[in-house]
């Protein structure tokens, strides 16, 4: 009985969810367009088969009253922003220093994703100015990095281009034009991949409604990636208890060696 | 067969890795040495990160040591208490050992410290083991005469005071000797992942002057204990060892031990020395070329 009651007031939630941005939309004549994102995982977790994740992200376009359907002219555009954790990162420069290649120069920086991916409808230069995409961080050349130093720009460039390339050569930070399949202006869905490399914590999916070079609507989702099962046991007693933990790999490998040796001699 | 490994954070081919452990482990029972100079570079071209393969190299080295210490405390090959006072030097050194690799990561110098000291290393070491294998053959063959035996310690090892009697190394030295020896290879175990044995053994031979029967004994208990200590010193300061990975190496590795110590009985010891050392060398070069070329990746990542 109670159970029947709370799936009722679940669906009737989910009803309002779904009817409020059209209620809002439908009153406020001229008022701006909605967007009803979702995505297919809220929580990803990591177990030992992990290879990565496709994550599907979906959802509606509504557009007020007042707002012309999309035509060739005006096309509407959606840009999805998935982005992992920041993290704080020093950066180093290799140079040939004696014949040798050395870690020379360094650079810090306070707020590095440690994953982005950007998945649009048309190429994103193709949508907003620089400066749009700056205030947005749309695009890989347009991430605010924050670097902790007062170094040249020209020198915060040639570092900042050179972590891009670094992630974006192992899959962590990527572009793709054309990922977000927009159908009768109204419905959209993206595919983004999620590689076996990225670390846990909270991501942000973010979703943007273009029009005429102007961002019009945005709504942000949050999707969890951890370690789930034996994966987050053993990277816990790693760091939790340590010395345990390290007696455990000791008796591990002579208790292995010792059996082989043991099997080796019976045959 | 893809396995993540949940400290290197990353997902493996599990049987590459396992054929990985086993080709080393098969070279290990082979030459009687660890095998850690070729497991922590080869997990790094896997791509895993240089102090996850280095802290879980080691405890594949604990691995392919046990059998073999069991194996020579049965035929009386092992001076304990020569094995004692260089493993205590050996836990010494793994403590230095991690107080430099933090010291050279905070630097940013820790890859290039580790390439360099493997290339002077197994450069030296395996120059002088070409050098005395061809020449052993040469004897065997009946090219040149044997050179005449003589197993002294080295004048400075001499030298030095507190003087112990070791029966079974049969040699009158002071402690001191073996100790600084083990300290040496306790850094290099927690630097570069590698029991050390093919520092050792040369050592123990030529500057100690130690009863060839307990050389390697010896050496292997040595290692046994230090690639020990180094995991646990690895586990508890860097927090680096992945246990996944280091059992799959172990797999392969403890299997590959045994049938390379099968092959090793049927092989005659200066071919299977000559062939140790030209692939030491091959590693050396490899790894030396490294430094001079222009790497893929002139940016690094780190977090801080």
């Amino acid at each position: 009985m109670g159970e029947r009651a709370g799936t009722a007031t679940k669906r009737w939630r989910i009803a309002v969810a779904f009817a409020a941005p059209l209620a809002i939309a439908a009153s406020n004549p001229g008022s701006k367009p909605v967007l009803v994102p979702d995505v297919s995982q809220r929580e990803i977790e990591i177990a030992y088969s992990f290879t990565g994740a496709e994550l599907l992200l979906f959802g509606a376009i509504l557009l007020p009253p007042g707002e012309p359907r999309a035509d060739a002219r005006h096309p509407i555009d959606v840009v999805v922003v998935v982005k992992g954790p920041v993290q704080s990162i020093t950066i180093r420069e290799k140079e040939k220093i004696a014949g040798i290649w050395v870690n020379a120069e360094r650079l810090g920086y306070r707020s590095a994703p440690s994953f982005y991916a950007i998945a649009s409808s048309r190429p994103i230069r193709q949508l907003v100015d620089d400066r749009t995409r700056a205030i947005y961080e749309l695009g890989l050349d347009s991430l605010q990095l924050s670097p902790a130093s007062s170094a040249p720009a020209n020198v915060q460039d040639r570092f900042t281009r050179g972590l891009v390339d670094l992630r974006a050569r192992s899959g962590l930070y990527y572009e793709a034009p054309h990922a977000v399949e927009i159908t009768d202006g109204v419905l959209y869905r993206a595919r983004v991949n999620i590689p076996a490399r990225v670390p846990v914590g909270r991501f942000t999916a973010e979703t943007f409604l273009i029009r005429d070079g102007k961002v019009l609507g945005a709504a942000v989702r949050d999707i969890d990636v951890r370690k789930s099962g034996f994966e987050r046991f053993v990277a816990r007693a790693a760091q939790r208890s340590s010395f345990l933990y390290g007696l455990t790999a000791v008796a591990l490998s002579v208790l292995l060696g010792w059996g082989a040796g043991q099997i080796a001699r019976r045959i | 067969m893809d396995l993540y490994l949940p400290i290197a954070n990353l997902s493996v081919n599990a049987l590459v890795i396992v054929a990985l452990g086993a080709g080393v482990g098969l070279l290990s029972g082979m030459f009687g040495v660890g095998g850690g100079f070729l497991t922590t570079p080869l997990l790094i071209v896997y791509g895993i990160p240089p102090t996850v393969a280095a802290a879980s190299a080691a405890s594949q080295v604990t691995g392919a040591s046990v059998s073999g210490v069991f194996a020579y405390f049965r035929r009386d090959g092992v001076d304990v208490k020569m094995g004692g006072v260089l493993v205590a030097g050996g836990i010494i050194g793994s403590f230095l050992g991690a107080w430099l690799f933090r010291l050279l990561q905070a630097l940013g110098q820790i890859d290039t410290t580790i390439a360099v000291t493997y290339v002077l290393l197994l450069g030296s070491i395996g120059g002088l083991m070409l050098k005395e294998s061809i020449e052993a053959i040469r004897v065997t063959r009946g090219a040149i005469p044997a050179p005449p035996r003589r197993r002294r310690h080295h004048p400075l090892v001499a030298s030095l005071p507190f003087r112990m009697r070791f029966y079974r190394s049969g040699l009158y030295i002071s402690p001191l000797a073996p100790l600084l020896l083990g300290v040496a290879t306790g850094v290099l175990t927690i630097l570069l992942g590698i029991g050390g044995g093919f520092v050792l053994v040369p050592a123990m031979i030529y500057l100690l002057g130690m009863a060839t029967q307990v050389v390697v004994g010896t050496s292997l208990f040595q290692i046994l204990f230090v690639t020990a200590a180094a995991t646990m010193v690895h586990a508890t300061t860097t927090k680096a060892v992945d246990i996944v990975l280091a059992g799959l190496l172990l797999l392969g590795s403890v299997a590959g031990a045994q049938i390379g110590a099968r092959f090793a009985a049927k092989a005659r010891p200066e071919y299977l020395r000559l062939a140790l050392a030209i692939m030491v060398l091959l590693v050396a070069i490899r790894i030396g070329l490294g430094l001079g070329w222009r790497p893929d990746e002139i940016y690094t990542v780190e977090l801080s």
